[in-house]
């Protein structure tokens, strides 16, 4: 990772800090073991997260350390896995919830969205309901049907919701951090496609990176790369390869989508003045819509170029064999920045 | 004002086979010799394609790939009391029986193993296609087996899921509206005990799952899933009383799953070595096995040419997986309509430049 930005990357900027090499589902492990530490109304429930660690391993160890009172294996329903949060965190605690996959989230969706997302609204404050849901998401692991989808923009069409999405280890953990410690719903969406891709060095203490502030994950002054997730990796792929051919191209790495860091992206969009959005989401209704507009609401003038999406098919995510066909390729990256540049 | 009694029930289980392959006769039903040693072939060819599947899954020639060992007698003894024009409607852990009913084997492993074209059964199959978001499956079976009432069809729709499935809320709603409705639908519950690492008794407090179908008005009852004699009578009339207008029924079979939850999963960072060893004991296999030894049905040459023909088929069924053309980049939309929307052609040709250029 080139970062070049130290906005929430004390890592960078505070070197002498001892440092551990951790996977982005360790730091996310990491993440619940410190704030369970610190906070005793912090808990842990989902499938299988007890005795088996979770199926990412994302809850390893918990459960020996803070007892089955506080990490809490349900039984096999969602839909009680986010209503009895909302239980929970109206009434003090501040539950981390786990979707085993994102896929699995449907029957679930009533309570998140019927309930979770308007808590403090229609209570007027009253009530509130301070509970994280991490799901890992996405594709590329070659996994059975439905263990593969994106679904954040509905998240983000939904009003209530933080929705925060984590490229790399250091990131996973601060910014689990913050949303746990957050008063209102995050959905916390975990890249399992770089789960276990590479490791990081991570500070072995605790540390915050604030919600609702994008990353420069790379400099550039010819075109500006907008993504969030496993495709910031893409992104950074595609920016190696366009940089032999001098083309310089700028990443952000947006972190959080709601609320969406609009200062960061649109200053770099400004200095290139060109944009390509990369999102794994289906075309229609994705969030790179949403970005688009706002682009063109605030720097339509300093456009050299139609923005340009790089996303998803409008289909079904395909099964294993043809998973490859639908996501996103730094080839496909590289083919929209030529386009924004001969435009 | 008193107190008064207005619900009681009572669940019954019911067991034929011991696991010595000792029978109680006055349980036992009528089932034909031959039949009986059919019902035996069925549940090592099950045997036979999972330890291949599982195999091929090692050599990275097959995808996530749940097991079903140790589930066998359910899925044979349910499939022998269905009728030809009986629907199934499966979740994910039916290969068995999805072949019993005339899935080819071939379309079953190219779904696990990343191919949408192994939910394309032929024509005249009455089976859906494998359902993995936990318990949804329980709701279609609901309405074939409603479909299967209004229009006066002959048939009853079988549909099955596990004991984890019984939490989801979708459970609850088809038994209850199947109930509500007189659905022409059986309801088994494959309970294996183990959800991923969730044992039985932390997925409910209730002493069965059987008794759950009393409160949705629909009659409950739990076998010994292991005992293929128990789930064939069990079934036979669950399917029996269905088909004749009188309303869904519900059936637990209590099994073990032998294997992990899937090639994904290790299931001794969970579950007790012991545990696994006492219900090792009790393959349903086994036991069918010592019956029919007993009775002078079986012998060892038949033992031998049976293994031999299960893995020649199995071996077929692996070439015929093998000898699938690739599927055509276009595939991904070309069925996701009946007729594609402008937007989805152009999506399409952009991929197939792509890949042209």
């Amino acid at each position: 990772m080139s970062g070049q930005n130290a906005e929430g990357r004390s890592l960078h900027a505070v070197p002498e800090v001892a440092t551990e090499k951790l996977t982005i589902a360790q730091a996310v492990r990491d993440a619940m073991l410190e704030e369970m530490d610190a906070n005793e109304r912090v808990i842990v429930l989902g499938e299988d997260v007890g005795i088996d660690g979770g199926v990412f391993r994302a809850t390893e160890g918990l459960i020996e350390r803070f007892g089955s009172e506080r990490v809490i294996d349900t039984p096999l329903a969602e839909s009680a896995i986010i209503g009895m949060s909302v239980g929970l965190a109206a009434t003090g605690f501040r539950p981390v919830a786990e979707i085993q996959f994102m896929g699995f989230v449907y029957p679930a969706i009533n309570q998140l969205f019927g309930h979770a997302a308007r808590m403090r609204n229609r209570t007027r404050g009253r009530l509130s309901c301070p509970m994280v849901v991490r799901m890992p998401y996405g594709g590329g692991i070659h996994p059975p049907e439905h263990h593969s989808e994106s679904y954040e923009a509905l998240f983000l069409n939904t009003p209530g919701f933080k929705v925060v999405v984590p490229s790399n280890p250091y990131d996973a953990k601060g910014l689990l951090v913050s949303a746990i410690r957050d008063d209102d719903p995050v959905l916390f969406m975990e890249p399992k496609r770089i789960y276990r891709a590479f490791r990081e060095a991570v500070p072995a203490e605790s540390y915050t990176v604030p919600l609702g502030k994008a990353d420069i994950a790379r400099e550039g002054t010819d075109v500006t790369l907008i993504a969030w997730g496993a495709m910031v990796r893409v992104c950074l792929d595609a920016s190696e390869v366009l940089a032999r051919d001098d083309i310089s191209a700028e990443v952000v790495d947006l972190r959080t989508l709601n609320p969406l860091d609009r200062e960061t992206m649109i200053e770099s969009v400004v200095k290139t003045g060109r944009a390509v959005v990369v999102h794994e989401a289906v075309r229609t209704g994705g969030f790179g819509a949403e970005i688009a507009a706002q682009i063109s609401e605030h720097a339509l003038l300093q456009l050299e170029a139609p923005v340009q999406r790089v996303t998803g098919f409008d289909v079904v995510f395909p099964l294993a064999q043809n998973e490859k066909l639908y996501l996103p390729s730094r080839q496909r990256i590289v083919k929209a920045v030529e386009k924004v540049l001969a435009f | 004002m008193p107190r008064s009694k207005v619900y009681e029930a009572v669940t019954e289980r019911l067991e034929i086979l011991d696991i010595e392959g000792r029978v109680d006769a006055a349980l036992m039903p009528e089932i034909d010799p031959s039949r009986i040693r059919d019902l035996y072939r069925d549940m090592v060819l099950m045997r036979t394609f999972d330890t291949k599947a599982l195999k091929l899954q090692r050599q990275g020639r097959m995808g996530t790939w749940p097991p079903i060992k140790g589930q066998e007698a359910i899925q044979a003894g349910v499939a022998l009391a269905m009728g030809e024009n009986d629907w199934l409607i499966p979740a994910f852990r039916e290969h068995g029986i999805m072949v019993l009913r005339g899935v080819p084997l071939h379309l079953v492993f190219a779904y696990w193993a990343g191919d949408e074209r192994g939910s394309s059964y032929p024509e005249d199959i009455r089976c859906f296609p494998v359902a993995v978001p936990v318990g949804s499956q329980w709701q279609h079976g609901a309405g074939v087996g409603l479909s299967l009432k209004l229009r006066d069809e002959d048939a009853v729709a079988v549909t099955f899921g596990g004991d984890g499935s019984t939490s989801e809320g979708d459970f609850h709603e088809a038994v209850n509206c199947a109930g509500v409705f007189g659905a022409k639908t059986v309801f088994v519950i494959q309970n294996n005990q183990w959800a991923i690492s969730v044992p039985l008794h932390r997925q409910t407090a209730a002493e069965t799952l059987a008794q759950k179908a009393h409160a949705y008005g629909v009659p409950g009852v739990q076998v010994d899933g292991n005992d293929v004699f128990a789930v064939y009578a069990a079934a036979s009339e669950a399917i029996e009383r269905t088909r004749r207008g009188e309303g869904p029924s519900l059936i637990e079979a209590v099994t073990y799953r032998l294997g992990d939850h899937t090639t994904a999963d290790d299931a001794s960072r969970y579950r007790p070595e012991e545990e696994l060893k006492e219900w090792e004991g009790r393959d349903p296999i086994l036991r069918l096995r010592r019956y029919l030894v007993e009775q002078g049905l079986w012998d060892d040459d038949q033992e031998t040419v049976l293994l031999e023909e299960a893995t020649s088929w199995v071996d077929g069924q692996v070439k015929a997986l093998e000898e699938m053309e690739p599927q055509a980049p276009e595939e991904i939309f070309t069925s996701m309509y009946a007729a594609m929307p402008p937007h989805v052609v152009e999506q399409m040709q952009s991929l197939l430049e792509e890949i042209q250029s």
